[in-house]
């Protein structure tokens, strides 16, 4: 489904990705995991496509496609999600009128007609009751008075209702408690199928008690440096970064 | 030698054509107002047109106004139409009094003010100054001074205007609209309504002032509006100008504040080439409050000039100030707020902000806060910004399929909501949306769903 190869990016005139190589396949759920800094939430950006981000080498193809050559509402409209780590508020703007018009374009790129109200109500519904959410939630403005817990409960509900192909979560864990960590995971597993796959972005091990990764990968200074399964999270988690970063391995040895 | 003022000519046509104005005015010319008039022509001839040399006209040139001479409206204009063709001008979803006035003079046939509690006026100033001079003598020119020579053009040249005059006590429930069809009937046109809003003790009113232009004549709007607030009384005051974007609009607007009384100014700006309003309050007594709501948004080559003035005079009162703004273009905006804290007026707290989001590499604002405080017990705070649609928004807001013209359209209106959702009559909120993307060109984010 996603295949990226030798990726670097800059922000800013700096690299921050420095040669990423991954590849994602249907059905699969892939973590990735390291230290503050470490670019993760950049490579999430770059795949969908932020444009304060550049990319200075390397492909990433999506479906099929080359993703690079796509504008962020193309890859949304491909099959792309991003969960942010920091939601965006927009006042003004109801949580119903913002996903009526997110789903609307989606299905006119596809050559699908627009929801019914009553559709749209009903599908609001069924989500929105898997999230616990209150009712009276979607007629908020997007974000606007939530408590940071309910803006990552919120990019979940986004994610259920827009249902794409490829789930990119950046730090969805983060500003929750252990309640809504478990809500929120439900959410994401209850999305889960063998035709999508997700990624999960985190530096905490916690989440992945409840999203259970195929694989995990560890991000250090923009370079992927360890892949395993669900037990590195684990192992991580007991014994921190230190012992597999490669620069302090090298400090030991010579 | 003393060298000739700018704009002389321009002076010298509008002194000499009172001439034949007076001539014109028949029975008119009989009541108070005419006093009044020959007064300012004093005063006019005394005077001079602003220049960018003044402090309070330094970003904002008139000159293009003074290339024309525009002519006083004195009868009513030939009306091409309806009540029906009226509707489109009005806000909808809600009950009123209607008003309405062409180019400036009231007109009965487009007005429907039936039903109205006893007491209570509304009507013409051209009218009730004829008919009952006594009401309105004690207040008309009562709260406001010749500040300038646009001023003064007003007081010389206006033949009518909007009286609104609530008893004590009473609470009316509907609001006023007041529509000022500017325009029509031939080019050049001076349109110069003098407008009067007197609330009694504990009562309370709302007033849409609503300008806008029909077709595509050269105009210039240059109205007066006196607003007084007596003890425990809640005005409620929404200017939205929709003039034709080539025509010109100043309005001074003053108001006078006694008592615990609560004075809200909702200032909407979406047309004019030119465009300068001067809203000035004074906290006359204790525990007042003012609000200003302001928004302002411009595109071509529109210059939109707010021009407001606190003046808090006596203690304990609080004033709040919001202006935003998104201009395009090659527009410019002009924010100017001063605030004055006289020695009296201990515990004023006193708020200002200014805020702007340019569309466009070339657009512009020039934003000043003016604060002159010499009482030592207060809390003033203001603050400016300029800026840009925020990219990481429109990030967000795309990676959900949205294309990027409907992103920006969606961070225009989170912009601008701050101040829309202020306004007090709910059914006015989603049209004001609507004018915002009207006026902007832009695509329209609708929010059936009515967002809280
Ligand atoms: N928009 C930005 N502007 C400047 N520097 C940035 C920006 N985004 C990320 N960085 C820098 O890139 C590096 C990686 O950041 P990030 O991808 O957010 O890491 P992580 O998500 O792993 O904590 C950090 O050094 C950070 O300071
Ligand atoms: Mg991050």
């Amino acid at each position: 489904m996603l295949t990226i190869k030798n990726l670097h990016a800059n922000v800013e005139g700096k690299e921050i990705l420095k040669g990423i190589d991954l590849e994602i396949n249907t059905g699969e759920v892939h973590a990735i995991m390291g230290p503050n800094g470490s670019g993760k939430s950049t490579l999430a950006n770059v795949l969908a496509g932020n444009g304060g981000y550049e990319v200075t080498a390397g492909e990433i193809r999506f479906e099929g496609k080359n993703l690079l050559e796509l504008d962020p509402e193309d890859r949304a409209r491909e099959g792309m999600f991003l969960a942010f780590q920091y939601p965006v508020e927009i006042p003004g703007v109801s949580n119903a009128t913002f996903l009526k018009t997110a789903i609307n374009e989606v299905r006119k790129y596809h050559g699908k007609p627009e929801l019914t109200p009553k559709e749209f109500l009903d599908l609001m519904r069924d989500k929105s009751k898997i999230l616990g959410m209150d009712e009276n939630l979607i007629s908020r403005s997007v974000n606007v008075g939530f408590s940071g817990g309910e803006k990552k409960r919120n990019e979940i509900f986004q994610l259920l209702m827009m249902n794409p192909k490829l789930a990119l979560l950046d730090e969805t864990d983060s500003g929750l408690d252990i309640d809504a960590l478990k809500i929120v995971s439900n959410g994401v597993n209850i999305f889960k199928n063998k035709n999508n796959a997700v990624l999960v972005v985190t530096h905490y091990q916690r989440l992945l008690n409840y999203i259970v990764p195929d694989f995990v990968h560890v991000l250090y200074k923009g370079k992927i440096i360890k892949t395993g399964t669900k037990e590195l999270a684990l192992e991580l988690e007991d014994k921190g970064y230190d012992w597999i970063k490669p620069d302090l391995i090298e400090a030991e040895t010579a | 030698m003393n060298k000739i003022p700018e704009f002389e000519s321009t002076k010298e046509w509008y002194i000499s054509n009172f001439k034949s104005f007076e001539e014109q005015l028949n029975g008119q010319s009989k009541t108070f107002l005419h006093d009044i008039r020959r007064d300012a022509l004093v005063k006019f001839a005394e005077l001079n047109f602003p220049t960018l040399r003044e402090e309070e006209w330094k970003y904002t040139s008139v000159s293009p106004i003074l290339k024309n001479n525009f002519h006083p409206v004195i009868d009513l204009a030939q009306i091409t139409f309806s009540k029906e063709d009226l509707k489109k001008f009005l806000f909808p979803g809600f009950d009123f009094y209607l008003m309405t006035f062409v180019n400036g003079i009231f007109n009965s046939e487009l007005s429907d003010i039936s039903g109205l509690p006893n007491n209570v006026v509304l009507g013409s100033l051209k009218e009730l100054s004829k008919s009952n001079p006594g009401l309105i003598k004690e207040h008309l020119n009562a709260y406001t001074k010749i500040d300038n020579s646009f001023n003064a053009l007003n007081f010389i040249y206006s033949t009518d205007g909007a009286v609104v005059i609530i008893p004590d006590k009473v609470v009316l429930e509907k609001p006023v609209q007041i529509i000022y069809i500017n325009g029509t009937d031939g080019s050049n046109i001076l349109s110069t309504p003098h407008n009067l809003i007197i609330a009694g003790k504990n009562s309370q009113v709302s007033v849409i002032n609503n300008y806008s232009g029909l077709g595509e004549n050269l105009y210039f709007t240059n109205a007066i509006t006196e607003i007084h607030t007596d003890e425990n009384s809640i005005v409620d005051y929404y200017k939205v100008q929709n003039e034709n974007d080539n025509s010109y609009h100043i309005e001074k607007l003053q108001a006078h504040q006694k008592k615990n009384s609560i004075f809200n100014h909702y200032n909407f700006n979406f047309g004019g080439g030119i465009v300068r309003n001067d809203i000035n309050s004074i906290l006359d007594d204790e525990n007042i409050e003012t609000h200003y709501y302001g928004l302002y948004l411009a595109k071509g080559k529109q210059h939109i000039d707010n021009h407001t003035f606190v003046d808090h005079a006596k203690p304990n009162c609080v004033s709040n100030e919001i202006y935003k703004g998104i201009l395009d273009d090659d527009s410019r905006g002009v924010f100017n707020g001063k605030i004055i804290v006289r020695k009296d007026a201990q515990k004023t707290n006193a708020y200002q902000q200014n805020k702007t989001i340019l569309l466009s590499k070339s657009a512009r604002i020039d934003t000043k806060p003016q604060l002159e405080i010499f009482a030592d017990d207060v809390r003033c705070t203001h603050g400016a910004t300029v800026g840009h649609l925020d990219d990481t928004a429109n990030f967000y807001i795309r990676t959900r399929g949205i294309p990027d013209e409907l992103a920006k359209s969606i961070l225009i209106r989170a912009f601008a909501n701050d101040i829309v959702e202020t306004v007090k009559i709910e059914q006015m909120r989603e049209q004001l949306n609507h004018m915002i993307f009207e006026h902007l060109q832009r695509v329209e984010i609708i929010d059936s769903e009515k967002s809280r």
